[in-house]
């Protein structure tokens, strides 16, 4: 693919793995030693390089094999704005977060790698991290132009996406080249505020 | 906490009282199509080494070039080393990132303070240093804590690589507008107590996600007594509470400390530049999405026992117990943290012992508070087995510093004296924590090995670091302070 297109991103459905921990922040997702490569790629293998040297951790268990989703806490990607924590994330194999809340900046980076963050409630956290307990092999499924997410066989639920963002997934647009055309405007104001 | 929650303004037609992050925004909005966020100018782009390389990467595969090379400014900081400048990097991977900065700052005209520029420093400390930095402008980073630029009325904040690659190429952004959050802080600072510890006392309040969607406005009677630099202090740890940014409104005090600066205005300019300036303020009638008040005149020096910026209590309190905690979800992290950090629930913080002392990072590196710390430590001896490591902010930091005697101060007591940079905030450039040592820290973050894998970070001001590393263990900083009140 040119610089600037990606892969469209319209459905997603996949096995998912549980990290039930509230405010993960960006050092723990890649810690800062990590931050010295000058590329995109390979930060995979360090996602999590700390916590993954625990004994059972869930992204290292058996079943986590070909898991596509995490399931996580409250306010996940706190901290810095490392975009190596999405790119570490996107390296493992993950297309899509699904926790409680979001750090804005998290979020923000995420979107721009093809990693979608989703926002749930409560109730249908808690359906995840149930079916999960009792189904390694559970799946969630996402259609990102409906704005649904749910289990495999369960019901929908609506989540909330910035409109700008869904089209840019849903399209294998990047920001960029919006930007970009709209050079004459940025020079419109240049001038005005000279 | 009881943020109340008025009910949201009209946005459309004509501004009507309008809050200081209002007025900014609404100058730096170059168009807006529906359904999507605005295009927001960037006045001021500050780049380092860290998070760039990938960028420059990707306007030469664009065959882009940095459209306005006179609005952006690098340095190194991250993973410079600290000790003299002769001794070798840490490693060969940060040698090359540095030697990759010079080299995409050279092909794309971009200035940059280099570590023989009598300028470098951390990205945060010299942009206002060289009056880069200055009241209305938008200034982005692709580093959290630009929300220390808030200090002057800018408004600030951290960007990813993405982001940074499109200010590169754009000197523009894609931007929703956040939510406002007023932080009503009013009454005097009691003794002993700083900038540093009504920053924390605010994020325990609200929390590390409390201010997430929100530009803060902070405002009140003591923010307006606050000196420059710890008003920088208090916006710098905004992104700990979640927030885009900080914002503080421009007053007498912001610019006098400007004024004469490198980069700041000059003669007639300087006039028109104070006269719009001083317009800056929030309209009487504006309302905010939220509002948080804290009252100054209650607090005590504040000191971190957790894995996040959240977890802090008055270093005369007892650690918390997690079945103390509101929700079963905060008593969890509680247990989380404690285990990590290996603190004895209900016990008091004080006492507790300490290995490192880290004075420094873009949060307290700045002349009051290596003042401060030399108030504590001078005439007294770092303690017996304790590390204490003094990094001034920049170059310019460290002069003025020595011009004062600072230095010979840390360097009798026993602490290290550092050249300048990132140091041991984020332990990327070889000063690190050891497994399982407890440290005192004036940085911004006490994740779980942030300083250092296994490493026990304690944030805190730079006088209660400062007391910590004569004690040798956690200690009230009143204790140790002259009977001038301060």
């Amino acid at each position: 693919m040119k610089p600037g297109e990606r892969e469209p991103f319209t459905t997603l459905t996949a096995t998912y793995v549980v990290l039930l921990v509230d405010d993960v922040d960006t050092d723990q997702i890649i810690p800062a030693r990590f931050l010295k490569t000058t590329d995109k790629r390979g930060l995979g293998t360090s996602l999590f390089a700390d916590w993954r040297e625990r004994p059972d951790f869930p992204l290292d268990r058996p079943d986590a094999a070909g898991a596509q989703i995490l399931v996580a806490g409250a306010n996940f990607g706190c901290g810095s704005s490392r975009e190596h924590a999405p790119w570490a994330l996107v390296g493992w194999g993950l297309r899509a977060i699904v926790a409680l809340s979001f750090a804005d900046i998290f979020r923000q980076n995420a979107l721009k790698n093809g990693l979608l963050p989703i926002a749930v409630d409560a109730a249908l956290h808690r359906r995840l991290l149930e079916a999960r307990a009792a189904d390694p092999k559970a799946r969630i499924t996402v259609d990102v132009a409906g704005q649904t997410v749910g289990l495999v066989g369960g019901p929908a639920a609506r989540f909330d996406i910035d409109p700008f963002a869904k089209e840019c997934l849903v399209h294998g647009i990047d920001e960029l080249g919006y930007l970009l055309a709209r050079l004459p405007e940025i020079e419109r104001h240049e001038k005005a505020h000279a | 906490m009881t943020p109340t929650q008025p009910a949201a303004p009209a946005r459309s037609g004509a501004p009507g009282p309008s809050t200081l992050f209002e007025k900014v925004w609404r100058n730096h909005v170059v168009s807006q199509d529906d359904g999507a966020p605005a295009v927001l100018y960037v006045d001021l782009h500050l780049v380092h080494e860290v998070t760039s390389p990938q960028a420059f990467s990707g306007l030469r595969a664009r065959g882009l070039r940095v459209r306005r090379a006179d609005r952006t400014f690098a340095t190194m900081d991250h993973s410079t080393p600290t000790l003299p400048r002769h001794l070798a990097m840490v490693d060969s991977q940060a040698q090359a990132q540095l030697k990759m900065l010079e080299q995409n700052c050279a092909e794309f005209g971009v200035r940059l303070y280099s570590l023989d520029s009598a300028e470098q420093g951390i990205v945060h400390v010299i942009g206002p240093e060289l009056g880069l930095t200055r009241p209305g402008q938008t200034i982005v980073c692709g580093d959290s804590h630009t929300s220390t630029h808030g200090a002057f009325g800018a408004l600030a904040f951290g960007i990813g690589t993405s982001e940074v690659e499109h200010v590169l190429a754009t000197q523009c952004l894609l931007q929703s507008r956040p939510r406002t959050m007023q932080v009503r802080i009013d009454g005097a600072l009691p003794r002993g107590v700083r900038a540093k510890d009504v920053v924390l006392a605010f994020i325990a309040k609200v929390g590390v996600g409390g201010a997430t969607g929100h530009v803060i406005e902070y405002c009140g009677t003591t923010i307006e007594a606050l000196g420059i630099e710890e008003r920088m202090t208090v916006c710098n740890m905004s992104i700990e509470a979640g927030a885009r940014a900080g914002m503080i409104a421009p007053d007498e005090t912001t610019f006098r400390w400007l004024e004469g600066r490198p980069f700041a205005p000059k003669g007639e300019a300087w006039r028109a530049a104070l006269a719009q300036w001083r317009g800056l303020r929030t309209d009487d009638g504006a309302t905010y999405d939220t509002t948080v008040t804290l009252d100054a005149t209650r607090l005590v020096p504040m000191i971190t026992y957790g894995t996040n910026p959240g977890m802090g209590i008055p270093v005369t309190a007892n650690v918390p117990a997690p079945e103390s905690a509101p929700t079963a979800a905060e008593g969890a992290a509680i247990t989380k943290a404690l285990d990590y950090m290996q603190l004895a629930a209900g016990k008091p913080i004080a006492g507790q012992r300490v290995d490192v002392v880290f004075i420094g990072s873009c949060t307290n590196s700045r002349l009051d508070d290596l003042r401060d710390a030399a108030h504590v430590l001078r005439g007294r001896k770092v303690a017996a087995g304790v590390r204490a490591l003094v990094v001034p902010g920049s170059k310019a930091v460290k002069r003025q510093a020595e011009a004062e005697g600072l230095d010979v101060v840390f360097r009798e007591a026993g602490a290290d004296w550092r050249e300048a940079g990132c140091s041991m905030c984020i332990a990327m450039n070889g000063d690190q924590l050891r497994p399982g040592e407890y440290a005192v820290s004036t940085s911004n973050r006490n994740f779980e090995g942030r300083q250092g894998k296994g490493g026990r970070t304690m944030l805190a001001s730079p006088l209660t670091a400062a007391a910590a590393a004569v004690a040798g263990r956690v200690v009230d900083p009143r204790t140790m302070m002259g009977g001038d009140g301060t």
